[in-house]
């Protein structure tokens, strides 16, 4: 008897499973913080980089269209918040308006790059993508002549937190005799978020559209035949995807407080696609595994090669961003060689992978 | 008249880099539909190993400039093809039943480890060229050529004529359209195929060594993070000319070449300076969409089906 199959003979045991692991997650900021409030905002990039890799597994596991250049649409989101929420044209508007603007502007650019390319085969269309991604960052870089829109290179500071009415998420506040710090709100905050997108996600992988986007990855002429508008369901994937990661850049701008084009270099696209391949294309949990682990993984490298080659050799060896890197790289490399289907694929998915 | 003939100068320096690094992806890819990503890296790999021999010798020996380049890029062209036989082996070849995204995803992460590895052996910074080649130019028309920029367009016509008199004239080369034409039946008329296509890596690879050289020594430096972009470009080159097509290759990185130079030269005149020649990396990736929407099969290349 599988786990579902148990789960569905005894709701009692889902929910109290459940209800433990939201008594964990509630709980986590604070035992984090006891390490250092750097662990909660790992934490929050790792939040932040979960939510990045559901929208792009709309794309990539759902719809089957490689998108190298994911970031881009971050980029666009988090532009967008900085932009109208900074000293830049001192424009100051609350975030539950930029958030929505950057969504949808990010939706409009996931339009604009999937309408002319969707035509193209697969390997093609990953490589516009990865051009598209390279312009994008290119303008970010550049547009700061004649008129100073992005900054240029040195990017945009003193980007406004969120905050509601004199609630700001960047200070600390006591509120039931417990110290929230900013990143621990700033946690709350992203995980409600990310719960909301994991239920989208769920939904969507279910429903019409969601039946529809896998049957074209399966075989896109055998779900022509079957009358799906292919053209319209795959820049809907494309638009969808694209929204996801105009929300998470905007939420990224306003947690950082600074954003340069630094942060979306095409690294950032593979780290993405990365931690959805490493979990399993197409399976909800298996990508938000595979982000945590990528997200995760790297920082504890971080913390236990650095201190480890110092009292071996006397000297850092080996950068632990090097390592970080390398990572992700073999990542990508070995689960194609020896399980092209994930860490935790999808059933559909694994059967497409395996039998060819 | 003289910026049109400079620019055309040195898009023509360019192209021809771009083209012989495209040659790599379009004979792969004309034997089994892969694209190689990491091809980029390869080249960098090149300069890089050319750039160690040849900062040693400059700084060891009194050898003339010339010996001391040809040195170092022999030097280079093993390393380069022992890491393309290795990509082939590794990588790709369990992949070549796989869906097409399978082995692409590989080559992405083939490519970041070659950098990352790259990086621990020559550290972060640029290496720069040593001063040894004699900045002398000549005057053509109103424009002026260097002796870098009239080698580099030399030697890449001479290793384009070498490559097609390679494929059109040799077993090899027979055994490589063969395989492409149809694997499968080649290796029932006794062509080894997976040695034939571990060659074409081969082969591509030491193009790529040579291309990395060339590269290096026009821009004076070379850095582990030079590969990604000028892989990708050659690759826009290759789809451009029509992929899988050798010809195809030559003209499309030669093209893009002087398109990237026109237009870096140009664009500022057109747009009022809105946008400067710092936009020169976009035209590449604008080429790439716009050949890819109104004509898939690029300049040269035959109209395939599409399978989906």
């Amino acid at each position: 008897m599988n786990l579902t199959d148990k789960f569905k003979a005894n709701p009692a045991l889902l929910w109290s499973g459940v209800a433990l692991i939201a008594c964990a997650l509630a709980v986590l900021p604070f035992v984090l913080a006891m390490a250092g409030t750097t662990w909660v905002r790992v934490t929050n990039l790792a939040i932040l980089f979960t939510l990045l890799a559901l929208g792009l597994n709309i794309v990539v596991g759902f719809a089957g269209l490689l998108d190298l250049g994911y970031i881009a649409f971050y980029g666009v989101g988090a532009y967008t918040y900085a932009l109208l929420a900074s000293p830049q044209f001192n424009i100051h508007l609350p975030f539950w308006i930029i958030l929505p603007i950057g969504a949808l502007a990010a939706c409009v650019f996931g339009v604009l790059l999937g309408a002319p390319t969707l035509k193209l085969r697969g390997d093609y269309l990953a490589i516009v993508t990865l051009g598209f991604g390279e312009i994008v960052r290119i303008f970010f870089n550049n547009l700061s002549q004649p008129v100073n829109i992005t900054n240029g290179p040195q990017g945009i500071s003193r980007i406004d937190p969120f905050s509601i009415g004199g609630f700001s998420f960047n200070q600390s506040d006591i509120i039931f005799g417990l110290n929230f710090s900013g990143p621990v709100k700033y946690y709350y905050l992203l995980l409600l978020v990310l719960i909301m997108v994991i239920v989208i996600n769920l939904r969507l992988e279910d429903s019409r559209i969601g039946r529809a986007w896998q049957a074209i990855r399966e075989d896109e002429v055998a779900a022509q035949a079957m009358g799906i508008n292919t053209t319209r369901v795959k820049l809907l994937a494309f638009a969808m995807g694209a929204s996801f990661g105009g929300v998470a850049g905007g939420m990224f701008a306003a947690i950082q407080g600074f954003i340069s084009p630094e942060s979306f270099v095409l690294v950032e696209s593979v780290m993405v696609l990365s931690m959805v391949v490493l979990g399993g294309m197409g399976n909800i949990w298996g990508v938000i595994v595979g982000a945590l682990l990528l997200s995760f993984v790297p920082e504890l490298l971080r913390h236990t090669v650095e201190p480890l080659q110092r009292s071996l050799f006397g000297r850092s060896l080996i950068d632990p961003e090097v390592v970080r890197m390398l990572l992700f790289g073999l990542a990508l490399m070995l689960m194609m060689l020896f399980r092209p289907a994930g860490l935790w694929p999808s059933k559909v998915r694994k059967r497409e992978l395996t039998e060819e | 008249m003289d910026i049109f003939l400079q620019q055309i100068i040195n898009g023509l320096t360019l192209g021809s880099v771009y083209a012989i690094v495209a040659l790599g992806y379009t004979m792969v890819y004309g034997i089994i539909q892969l694209i190689n990503f990491a091809h980029g890296e390869v080249v960098m790999i090149g300069a890089m190993v050319a750039f160690t021999v040849i900062g040693w010798l400059a700084a060891n020996t009194a050898l003339p400039p010339l010996a001391i380049v040809l040195i170092g890029t022999i030097a280079a062209i093993p390393v380069c093809v022992a890491v393309g036989y290795a990509l082939e082996v590794f990588a790709y070849r369990r992949l070549r039943h796989a869906p097409r995204l399978a082995p692409l995803i590989t080559a992405i992460g083939a490519s970041i480890v070659l950098q990352q590895i790259a990086m621990m052996i020559w550290s972060r910074n640029p290496l720069a060229f040593p001063q040894i080649i004699p900045n002398t130019v000549y005057a053509v028309g109103g424009a002026t050529i260097t002796l870098v920029q009239l080698a580099i367009i030399i030697t890449s016509v001479a290793m384009m004529i070498g490559l097609t008199l390679v494929v059109y004239r040799t077993r090899l080369g027979v055994a490589m359209r063969a395989a492409s034409q149809n694997a499968p039946i080649a290796g029932l008329m006794g062509v080894n195929v997976n040695g034939v296509i571990a060659a074409t890596f081969m082969i591509g690879a030491a193009l790529a060594a040579v291309a990395g050289v060339m590269v290096g020594t026009y821009y004076g430096i070379a850095h582990y993070t030079m590969g990604a972009l000028l892989g990708l470009k050659a690759f826009c080159a290759a789809v451009l000319g029509g992929i899988g097509n050798l010809a195809g290759a030559m003209l499309g990185g030669m093209l893009l070449g002087i398109v990237e130079a026109l237009g870096a030269g140009y664009i500022g005149d057109f747009t009022n300076n809105v946008f400067g020649s710092n936009y020169q990396d976009v035209f590449a990736f604008l080429v790439l969409i716009a050949v890819l929407v109104f004509r898939p099969s690029g300049l040269l290349g035959e109209r395939i089906g599409e399978r989906a």
